[in-house]
Order: C-alpha cells, then sequence, then structure tokens
C-alpha cells in the first residue's frame, strides 16, 4: 500500500494516549499500521493511513479513541443525498437506510 | 445457552454433504473443496448477477470431523465469502459460524452493523456453541472489526473474540501458529488482482449510464439546421456512441488497473488521467472531417464521465475514508459537471458547424 495513500488532512481520528492501558486491542485491528505497540501503550504511528473505518474506536474498552468513522464511498455519499439517510454500502432494504454503488 | 432453542442452518442446500452429531444435535457438514457450481456462481456475482441473492443460511457448519476442541471460525453469509473461508481449510476441521449479513460481505457489512456485537452474541447462543466446545474463542476476521466490539463480546457472550487474519488465504498460518497472526497478515491491500477482480462489477454498474448518455447523444446529434436531421443523427452517431462508452472504460477498467501509476490522491484526478489517455484514442480514430465542437464535446465528456466514474471506485477500494471522499467531491464535482455541461452545449451547437 506505500504506494497508495488518500487525502489525509482531514482525518478525524483522535488518540488520547493517557488513557491507553495497552490492550492492543487497536493494534489488532487496524487494516492500515495506523497504530503500534511502543513500550507498554499503544502510539499513533501513521494517522493519514486512518480510512475511519472506526474499528479502533469501536475495540477501544478505555474511550481512549474517536473517530468520525464511515465509509469512503462517494456512491454512497451521493446516495445518501437523496434518501437523507446515514451515508452506507450495498443494497436497499426495508431496515437499511443507505443505497450504496457497486462497492459491496 | 443450555435450555434454549438451537436454530441449524438447512440440508437441502447444494454445498451440504451430511451432517454431524454433537451435544447440540446435529450440524450441517460442508466440504472444503469447491465445486464447478461454487466456482461459476462466484464468478457470476464478480459480474454482478445474482449478487445481492447469493447467500447461504446463517448458522453452525462443521468442516472435516471437528470436536471441542476444533476452532470456530466465522464469517459473512455472502456466499463468495463463505467460500473464500472453506476453501481454505482442507485436511482441517473446524466450525464455521455463519452470521446473517444479509448477502453482504464481512467489510461491508461491519459498516452497516449487521456484522455486529449483537449479531455475534444472539448467533453464538442460536448455534448452541457453548455446549459444544469447550474453548470459548471465536475467530472472527479482522475485517469485522467496524462493527464488532472484542471486549463486548466477551462481557456479553462468555467467548472471547480473537482477530484473524484480514485474507482467508492466511488462515491455515494463522491457525498453525496458535492463532497468532504477523503484522503484515493484519495488513489489507490493493493488489493488481484485487483491483482486476472488481472491475467487471463497476464496468457493469455503468454501462447504462454510459448506454444511455450514448442514447441521447445519438438523438441531440440529428439537432441542428432545419430542426431535425436523421442523417446527420446518423452521420455524428459514431462519436455520440464512443465517447460515453469510452468514458466508462476510462472512468471503471483503466483507472483501477493504472491506479498506482495515475498521478494524485483524488480518485477523480486519476480518472482525468485515464480520461486523457483515451481522448487521444478517440481523437486519432474519429473521422478526418469531425468538426472541432464534437470533438472537444467529446473531449469533455470524456474527461468529465472518466473522472467522476473513477471517483465511483472509491467505494471499491481498501483505503479511501469518509471524509477524505467528501473533500474530493467538494473539489471534484463542480468540475465535472461543468465539463458534462460544456459538452452538451458544444454537441448541441455542432449541429449547425
Amino acid at each position: 500500500m506505500a504506494d497508495l495513500r488518500y487525502i489525509d488532512d482531514v482525518i478525524t481520528l483522535e488518540f488520547d494516549v493517557e488513557k491507553c492501558t495497552g490492550c492492543q486491542q487497536c493494534t489488532w485491528v487496524c487494516p492500515h499500521g495506523v497504530f503500534v505497540m511502543e513500550g507498554n501503550r499503544a502510539r499513533l504511528v501513521d494517522r493519514g493511513a486512518c480510512m475511519e473505518c472506526g474499528a479502533c474506536e469501536r475495540n477501544c474498552a478505555f474511550d481512549a479513541i474517536h473517530v468520525q468513522s464511515g465509509v469512503g464511498c462517494a456512491a454512497a455519499i451521493i446516495a445518501s443525498w437523496f434518501n437523507r439517510g446515514e451515508v452506507a454500502c450495498g443494497p436497499a432494504d426495508e431496515n437499511a437506510s443507505g443505497t450504496g454503488g457497486g462497492c459491496c | 445457552m443450555p435450555g434454549s432453542k438451537v436454530e441449524r442452518p438447512r440440508l437441502d442446500q447444494p454445498f451440504v454433504t451430511g451432517s454431524i452429531d454433537t451435544p447440540a444435535g446435529s450440524v450441517p457438514v460442508v466440504p472444503a473443496a469447491l465445486t464447478w457450481s461454487d466456482r461459476i456462481g462466484g464468478c457470476a456475482v464478480r459480474w454482478g448477477i445474482g449478487r445481492y441473492t447469493y447467500t447461504v443460511d446463517p448458522g453452525l457448519y462443521a468442516v472435516g470431523s471437528p470436536d471441542g476442541t476444533s476452532p470456530v471460525l466465522v464469517t459473512a453469509n455472502y456466499k463468495l465469502s463463505f467460500d473464500a473461508l472453506r476453501r481454505e481449510l482442507p485436511g482441517r476441521s473446524a466450525w464455521v459460524l455463519v452470521f446473517d449479513t444479509r448477502g453482504i460481505n464481512v467489510w461491508c457489512a461491519a459498516g452497516k452493523r449487521t456484522f455486529g456485537t449483537d449479531e455475534v452474541v444472539a448467533r453464538v447462543q442460536k448455534a448452541g456453541l457453548s455446549l459444544i466446545v469447550s474453548h470459548q474463542t471465536l475467530v472472527l476476521p479482522q475485517l469485522g472489526a467496524p462493527g464488532v466490539s472484542a471486549p463486548e463480546v466477551r462481557r456479553r457472550s462468555g467467548f472471547r473474540a480473537v482477530w484473524g487474519p484480514v485474507r482467508a488465504a492466511d488462515l491455515p498460518a494463522f491457525l498453525d501458529s496458535g492463532l497468532r497472526a504477523t503484522p503484515e497478515m493484519r495488513r489489507v491491500r490493493f493488489t493488481t488482482y484485487d483491483r482486476l477482480v472488481l472491475v467487471p462489477v463497476e464496468f457493469v454498474g455503468s454501462l447504462g449510464i454510459g448506454v444511455g448518455a450514448a442514447a441521447a447523444s445519438t438523438l441531440a446529434g440529428g439537432i441542428g439546421p432545419g430542426w431535425y436531421s436523421v442523417p446527420r443523427a446518423l452521420a455524428r452517431a459514431p462519436l455520440a456512441v464512443a465517447a460515453p462508452l469510452t468514458a466508462v472504460v476510462a472512468g471503471t477498467l483503466v483507472t483501477p488497473l493504472l491506479l498506482p501509476w495515475l498521478r494524485g490522491r483524488m480518485f477523480s484526478a486519476k480518472g482525468l488521467q485515464a480520461g486523457m489517455l483515451a481522448s487521444i484514442a478517440v481523437l486519432l480514430l474519429a473521422p478526418a472531417a469531425t468538426g472541432w465542437p464534437d470533438l472537444l464535446a467529446a473531449v469533455a465528456l470524456i474527461l468529465a464521465g472518466a473522472s467522476f466514474g473513477a471517483m465511483n471506485f472509491t467505494g471499491a477500494s481498501t483505503y479511501t475514508s469518509l471524509h477524505g471522499v467528501e473533500k474530493e467531491m467538494h473539489l471534484a464535482m463542480p468540475w465535472q459537471i461543468a465539463g458534462a455541461a460544456i459538452a452538451t452545449l458544444l454537441w448541441i451547437g455542432g449541429g449547425w458547424w
């Protein structure tokens, strides 16, 4: 992925190292190596590689990570303008608000 | 939970070859090897055929002859995901727990929370899993993490959620090393092959717009002096058809394949470059007598369309963020709309040339 990087100046990821207990969950779930362990705490080493999927925040039991997560999908964003729903992937169905494009 | 009703997947699915007895009733057995029918179905959905109904019945399955110590591997009920998992398990015994994600793959379903903590807790209980395995451990696909909180799963179900590798192909090594993933197994990639398999769905999905634009352009090609002329429409038809279809090819085929080599981070900028390449081809192939407004209209449409088509590939990519895509759309869409408007005006005006 070294040759594929996306716009990185609007990433909403925030990490509060003071709350980190070193449980390692964020280093396991991040698909882009944004966190690594350093001593007995996690360290945010590559914020620009974050794709805002929200896996780290969801798996941090200590409220140390915050990110406004969502899908980086233009078709889903366009669909959300029309149905005023959440930006989400996949086909429209009875209780999903999002109607994405071909991504899922 | 003991006492509650156990649910099992249907036995009449074509890939189920038998059943195995457990302390919580019988469980359907599926082979690790894929059949031709599995492969053909997988090919079809890659082209968008039957993609949203390509499902397996959710619940617990057995691969090989698993017992109380065998690993429990979790996946989505998109059959392509289910098959990608089981085909990595030849010669092994494992339990495969399939979540109801309504036929959507793990990563996208996690984003929608159908692959979520609630589903983990409910599915473990419906499968009677605590009666079947003694280790109280689930191997979840790492890309399910946007929807599942491992600490919460532990608290609510008593099961330990271990994050498996991103790619099913790494599962054998992961299982053999005692459920340990290397940092490399934890990283998503976006290789040429990864992008190539996504092209058919992107292309087919955009073809409708391309064909619609081609039809509209051909019809509009007759407008000019004397209001409307069918011979004029026919004479301009080749370019009217070529331009929109070229835009689709540039945006949904050329851009994905050349992604690392096209400059810039924005997909719309990458698509613009693919559109420029494609425009050169169209200009070289256009009949010498073609008027300049028509050629300019074709180029404007190809650039705008390729840029837009490429931007829609963000959703298929493995590394774009919501706020990044919003920023990109904010910057690119005014230009894309302007390009399409200029193309329309030049094309209609070109009838008088």
